[in-house]
């Protein structure tokens, strides 16, 4: 069915192309030398101008138009380069920056803490002094009033021992002998504690 | 092939005694030249930075003929650029005028491809022999060939070269010539068939219109990338 109308299709096809071409009769006026002068007349006078007006107006516009572009986009990227470089070499300076004055805090604070140091020792070198004087004062005091209750002490032994004496007795003893037995007694007594 | 024929638009010119009149193939050259004058004039007159439309559209024309040129017939082709690129344009633009309805088509003259043809052919001749001397008779001497056979190389070779203008401007004639003919003969199917069976020429004619439109622009770039070999020939000389 199909091919039948496809043949169809095409036989009529034929047939207008027959009475098409047969109404067109006269042949290709390409091969009519009748105006063949004249075109090529008119194609070398349009295509002369075109050619000269392209060669010395429109085309070097365009050409310098695409140069400046090019030598533009290339001068941004230069200057886009720069500035990286630069902002580089910023980065680098800020860090250095931020290198030295971490350095800088850091030697600060080891110095305050150095002087802290130091004044705590000076203050505590001083205290220490301080208290040595009064721990000797004390000790030469103490010795002091060791001595002298020593002596004390003999002095009252004696007046004691002479009061007793003269109680029982009834006679006085020299006060010097009794000193000397007195003195005596406690060297003995001194010596005995001390071994 | 009533859309073929040329006829006088005006008063009759005469140069001597040959006719010289503006007739509508004149119309369609002037045409196409002032389109391309003026849309590459309006493109090159703006310096922006980004380019609109049609600053755009001529910056990538230049760029894709100067390519063309450059890869085909390497940088010594570049005194020529502005030939090639004019040549380029002419022809695309007389190519795409004749895909209006009812317009000539410049192209599909035999007479016009020829004269554009031989012209390309004596230049190009002519720069070899400018830049080669009788050196450039080598072209017809390829490398590499033994004796026995140097004879009939040289003249095949003498006949290809002397066969280029006629195959340059047949190529692009004939194909203008035979995509109008078939999208008028397929325009007649539509009519003769009518309402009832016109349906299917007149898909073909609408798919014939795009691929028409394609070898306008196929064509111009053979041309010009044909002119850009031949003068690869001219200026460089390898086989």
């Amino acid at each position: 069915m199909l091919k039948k109308i496809v043949i169809l299709l095409f036989v009529t096809c034929f047939a207008c192309f027959n009475t098409v071409s047969a109404a067109e009769s006269g042949g290709m006026p390409q091969l009519n030398p009748e105006f063949w002068i004249s075109q090529i007349f008119w194609l070398i006078i349009t295509f002369g101008i075109l050619f000269i007006v392209l060669t010395k107006v429109v085309l070097p516009k365009i050409s310098d138009n695409l140069e400046t572009r090019k030598s533009q986009i290339l001068e941004n990227i230069e200057i886009a380069d720069k500035q990286k470089e630069e902002s580089k070499k910023k980065i680098d300076e800020y860090e250095k920056i931020i290198l030295d004055s971490k350095l800088k805090a850091k030697s600060y604070f080891n110095e305050a803490r150095e002087k802290i140091l130091d004044d705590i020792n000076k203050k505590r070198a001083a205290l220490e002094k301080d208290l040595d004087e009064e721990i000797s004062e004390v000790e030469k005091e103490l010795s002091d009033l060791k001595q002298k209750s020593g002596e004390k002490i003999n002095k009252i032994a004696a007046e004691t021992s002479a009061e007793l004496i003269k109680e029982l007795i009834g006679e006085e003893v020299n006060s010097s002998s009794i000193a000397a037995i007195v003195e005596d007694q406690s060297k003995i007594n001194r010596e005995r504690k001390d071994v | 092939m009533y859309q073929f024929n040329v006829y006088r638009i005006g008063p009759e010119i005469k140069l001597g005694s040959v006719d010289i009149s503006f007739t509508n193939a004149s119309l369609f050259m002037v045409i196409s030249s002032l389109a391309i004058l003026i849309i590459f004039n309006l493109g090159a007159k703006k310096k922006t930075l980004i380019p609109d439309k049609l600053q755009l559209l001529s910056e990538l024309s230049y760029s894709f003929v100067a390519k063309m040129i450059n890869d085909t017939a390497g940088s010594k082709a570049k005194p020529y650029f502005s030939f090639i690129f004019s040549l380029f344009m002419f022809v695309l633009f007389c190519n795409m005028f004749g895909m209006i309805p009812y317009a000539f088509t410049v192209t599909s003259h035999i007479i016009v491809t020829f004269v554009l043809a031989a012209f390309i052919f004596i230049g190009v001749t002519i720069i070899g022999f400018m830049k080669h001397g009788l050196g450039y008779l080598k072209l017809f001497v390829p490398s590499g060939v033994p004796m026995v056979l140097l004879p009939l190389i040289v003249v095949i070779e003498i006949i290809s070269y002397l066969s280029r203008p006629i195959s340059l401007s047949v190529r692009l004639f004939a194909n203008m010539m035979a995509g109008h003919t078939m999208m008028k003969v397929f325009g007649g199917f539509v009519i003769s068939l009518g309402i009832v069976g016109g349906w299917l020429p007149l898909s073909f004619s609408v798919a014939l219109t795009g691929l028409e439109i394609l070898v306008a622009f196929l064509q111009a770039y053979v041309f010009a990338i044909l002119t850009c070999i031949y003068l690869n020939d001219a200026l460089n000389l390898h086989h």
